[in-house]
């Protein structure tokens, strides 16, 4: 199982997450980021404000899709169906940026190419066609043996290494210092997951940041960009 | 008999009808080579000679989002709505290679919206020797090199050289003024081939990209026969 979680944390899966910054190429661009210490507090703003939030929608996506280790019933498919719908809504919810919505529709999107050859199964058919990141890293758990927690630490290990990569490549940072400001964020990471699985009631997290929404927007209309968001 | 050894119900995760060529849509033609090798002026080339011929498109890689689908546009190549541009993420090679996932969106795109689409060009970045594209993203490929890179590159090799279904080297024009030997560049590029044909050419003395394009039918005929 622990294989599993790894391949989809993983940067190497070609699911597409390389194009996007995360909001760090317009940050660059406003001065928010510039060095090692700005972009640690980058990350940790948003591993605690966007990252917590997918990681919440993932593991209730995971939950919701079922599996050996979700902890849920078998649901009948057609709940399913209107269980994922209601995710992408919250998720949809919970991302007031149009641009934010398209990187992360355009994200889901390449995530269930991958992962429903990677792991076939019939639930990759419940998802909406362009659905939410954390809705298809979320199904994407569950069909590969994985539990909600799993899917939360994935969303929100990826809410911070995407960002990192696309600031070391931007600002040629030397990629041991940026290894190092990730690793630093490790408990943070653990404890934004653990805190974001949704408990019986279903609360999700609802985590948003008006400065990642509004670098988002700017950014989407630049013409000089390398990076999709 | 060992569990492993039942494929009565295997199902095969590698049964990818696009990595068996038997995908639906068009034709994927895959342009990459060195920076101002001439990819772009190959590709307006290609849609000038074969755009009243087939139903075509056009990805482009470019480092910045637009400038090589502003050129396509203000050459009047092609229509607005037959280009799209991707981003690449600072790493063009990975888009065409290690991660083509925005790029099949860019394809699927296009086929989406020009349902008789026939032949797709997809124009990388600007790159070094080691580029080449995923069979996953594109059918066949050409490789652009140019005279005026040096009449060393063949020897180099490198996948774009040696392994690309067309290696073009472009700009043979400038031969004499770059101290360039062409037929060193041809026998070369012969030597690292296996047979795959070496295309010298000059699109400025040649604006149609004759030889490329008749090429690139014999492709496009061979995928309809295949499918036939």
């Amino acid at each position: 199982m622990t294989a599993a979680l790894l391949a989809l944390a993983d940067s190497r899966l070609p699911a597409g997450g390389h194009t996007h910054s995360g909001g760090v190429e317009q940050a660059i661009a406003a001065g928010v980021v510039s060095d090692p210490r700005s972009l640690e507090t980058f990350l940790r703003r948003r591993l605690t404000t966007s990252g917590s939030t997918a990681a919440g929608l993932a593991a209730a996506a995971c939950r919701t899709a079922g599996g050996p280790r979700t902890g849920a019933a078998p649901a009948p498919a057609g709940d399913r169906v209107a269980a994922l719908r209601a995710l992408d809504r919250e998720a949809e919810a919970r991302t007031p940026s149009p641009a934010l919505r398209a990187a992360s529709r355009q994200q889901g999107r390449g995530l269930v190419r991958v992962g429903r050859r990677a792991w076939p199964d019939p639930v990759w058919d419940d998802l909406p066609a362009h659905p939410h990141h954390p809705l298809a890293l979320g199904v994407a758990a569950a069909v590969a043996g994985l539990a909600p927690g799993d899917a939360a630490a994935a969303a929100a290990y990826l809410s911070i290494t995407g960002p990192a990569t696309a600031a070391q490549r931007l600002l040629a940072m030397d990629p041991i210092t940026v290894a190092v400001v990730t690793a630093r964020l490790g408990d943070a990471v653990d404890e934004v997951s653990a805190a974001a699985v949704p408990d019986a009631d279903g609360w999700l997290p609802a985590g948003t940041d008006p400065l990642l929404d509004l670098l988002a927007e700017v950014h989407a209309d630049r013409t000089d960009r390398f990076f999709a968001s | 008999m060992p569990p492993d050894h039942v494929l009565d119900d295997y199902v095969d995760p590698y049964d990818d009808p696009a990595a068996r060529g038997h995908r639906h849509g068009p034709l994927r033609v895959g342009l990459g080579g060195p920076v101002g090798s001439g990819k772009t002026a190959l590709a307006a080339a290609l849609c000038r000679t074969l755009g009243q011929e087939y139903d075509l498109a056009v990805v482009t890689n470019d480092i910045y989002t637009t400038e090589d689908a502003d050129f396509l546009r203000r050459n009047a190549v092609l229509p607005d709505d037959r280009i799209e541009a991707v981003q690449t993420g600072c790493c063009p090679h990975t888009a065409i290679r290690d991660d083509i996932t925005a790029n099949l969106d860019a394809v699927e795109l296009l086929e989406g919206r020009h349902p008789g689409l026939e032949l797709v060009l997809v124009e990388s970045g600007g790159d070094n020797l080691t580029a080449s594209f995923s069979y996953g993203l594109v059918d066949v490929q050409i490789f652009v090199v140019d005279v005026a890179g040096g009449d060393k590159v063949p020897r180099k090799g490198g996948p774009g050289v040696t392994a690309s279904d067309l290696l073009v080297v472009n700009k043979t024009d400038l031969a004499p003024l770059v101290g360039a030997d062409l037929d060193v560049m041809r026998r070369d590029s012969a030597a690292v081939r296996a047979g795959k044909p070496t295309f010298l050419i000059s699109l400025r003395e040649d604006p149609a990209a004759t030889e490329v394009a008749d090429w690139v039918r014999a492709q496009v005929r061979a995928r309809v026969a295949a499918h036939a």
